[in-house]
């Protein structure tokens, strides 16, 4: 063997792997802060995945998310780690032939769940569609920039959009890093902490219902709710992917709170309530009104349900 | 005559009795939040109309020039009750006060009133699994005309299109993700 080789202190050959792998670990902890920064950073690299965290991990990564916070936006933030209630599968109800358009429902959610303003962020999409076209099937043909002095219009007629809450969630199985799951209460959440901002689950979502941030929140300091859920309305960092998680920071409560979307429609045409309760609000529409799935030939079997009153 | 007072207490109590099953049976809900939504001033309307001769014809009203009934093909004491004017009076004859009013139009609006009940027809807000806050139909349709009032729509969405956002530029763009994990904790 050749002397050099056997001059270092292992007494083994380098193989060209093991120095590869050693010059790039090297060079990662020198990008690392090391002597400045506080635990807190290593932390946060070190964080666990939500689902694999017990009770007090989670409760201590909250507490660091909410220092975390109150340095940064200067707000002190509550964060819950509400559990889903048992025999609880959350269905919404929208009544296609009241709604008139008036988009409240955007703005209540985005004053709810801290969404960014700049560059912006709706989860709610009101789609309009002339009366007698084809448009289930197109949805991305439906206008949706319309600005009217006065709403409903003659001859339209509306249909929000947002988190379907499938059953069988596609952007759920497309996820490399399993970051977006279904609860058990049936709201499909992200972990965005997980997330890697890949946005393959934003490709495979038939219904445009996952929105990806650019920046940051960007919101003046008093336009922050504070009351938030880890999985739900917590501000989100640059670079991941959010979406509706039907307010899950007021729903999952006994008694919980409608969602905001539901408590602002002034026309009432927005229902909430439990899949599993044959007395919920949901489940009357159900069983009493011609409900309707979007693009259910797609099978993901969503638990939003459109449906005509009249 | 000491067996008379327990026939009456009997009788009270089978009365009582029935009006407890009889209100049971009413799945109305129990409570209104808001009280109806009366014009300013208008209510009691008792405060003009005591005193005043009940006239049954159709006229054009002197005081109420605002009210052009453009609901159905009728009058004002079809639901108005004219020898107490604080209350609303039912096809059948029964009066009934003015934070019951959704029996007026459940008369008609049938179906209506039954999604209403099961709280499918019209605003509900509260608790999905608690306390609900209800709506009196006239919250919402104006009972002379009660056509649903068109609203101003809030702002469409930023089209991105528009060109609005700025272009990024290179030194905006993060080359270490190490770098750019510590900077969303600060």
């Amino acid at each position: 063997m050749p002397k050099e080789i056997k001059n270092n202190i292992l007494q083994k050959p380098f193989s060209r792997r093991a120095l590869l792998k050693g010059g790039a670990l090297g060079l990662a902890s020198l990008a690392l802060p090391v002597g400045n920064a506080d635990a807190s950073v290593w932390e946060a690299f070190l964080q666990k995945h939500f689902k694999e965290m017990n009770d007090d991990e989670l409760q201590s990564v909250i507490k660091r998310m909410e220092k975390e916070y109150a340095e940064k936006y200067n707000v002190n933030f509550n964060i819950k780690s509400t559990k889903p209630l048992p025999g609880t599968l959350f269905g919404y109800g929208l009544d296609v032939s009241r709604c008139i358009g008036c988009r409240r429902c955007v703005y209540a959610c985005v004053k709810e769940n801290n969404q960014s303003m700049e560059p912006q962020i709706h989860w709610i999409t009101v789609l309009r569609f002339k009366k007698g076209e084809k448009w289930v099937s197109s949805l991305e043909e439906a206008e949706v920039y319309y600005a009217p002095p006065e709403v409903p219009e003659e001859g339209h007629f509306y249909m929000p959009v947002q988190c379907q809450q499938c059953e069988n969630p596609p952007c759920v199985k497309v996820c490399p890093t399993q970051a977006t799951w279904k609860e058990r209460d049936g709201i499909v959440v992200v972990d965005y902490n997980w997330c890697i901002g890949c946005r393959y689950c934003m490709a495979a979502c038939p219904y445009g219902a996952r929105h990806f941030n650019w920046g940051q929140p960007n919101r003046a300091k008093q336009e922050y709710n504070t009351e938030t859920h880890y999985l739900g309305n917590r501000p989100r960092y640059k670079g991941v992917v959010e979406k509706c998680t039907f307010c899950i920071q007021r729903t999952r409560e006994n008694p919980g709170r409608y969602p905001a979307c539901v408590e602002i429609c002034p026309v009432g045409a927005r229902k909430f309530g439990n899949l599993l309760d044959p007395d919920s609000e949901i489940r009357y529409c159900i069983e009493n009104k011609r409900v309707f799935r979007l693009k259910e030939d797609l099978n993901t079997s969503p638990k939003f349900y459109y449906f005509f009153a009249t | 005559m000491q067996k008379i007072p327990y026939v009456l207490y009997f009788a009270l109590f089978v009365f009582l009795l029935l009006f407890e099953v009889a209100k049971a049976k009413d799945d109305i809900p129990e409570f209104f939040v808001p009280p109806p939504p009366f014009s300013e001033g208008i209510f009691p309307c008792s405060g003009c109309h005591k005193g005043m001769e009940v006239n049954t014809n159709r006229r054009e009203l002197s005081y109420h020039e605002d009210i052009k009934l453009k609901h159905f093909d009728g009058w004002c004491l079809d639901c108005h009750n004219p020898n107490d004017r604080d209350k609303l009076r039912l096809a059948s004859g029964k009066v009934i006060p003015f934070t019951e009013s959704y029996y007026l139009c459940g008369q008609c609006h049938g179906d209506i009133f039954r999604d209403w009940k099961a709280g499918v027809h019209g605003k509900r807000t509260g608790m999905w699994n608690g306390k609900k806050e209800y709506r009196l139909c006239v919250h919402c349709h104006w009972p002379h005309q009660p056509r649903f009032r068109p609203l101003e729509p809030l702002p469409p969405p930023v089209n991105p299109e528009d060109n609005k956002y700025k272009k990024v530029t290179q030194d905006q763009i993060p080359l270490n993700p190490v770098n750019n994990i510590s900077d969303k904790l600060r």
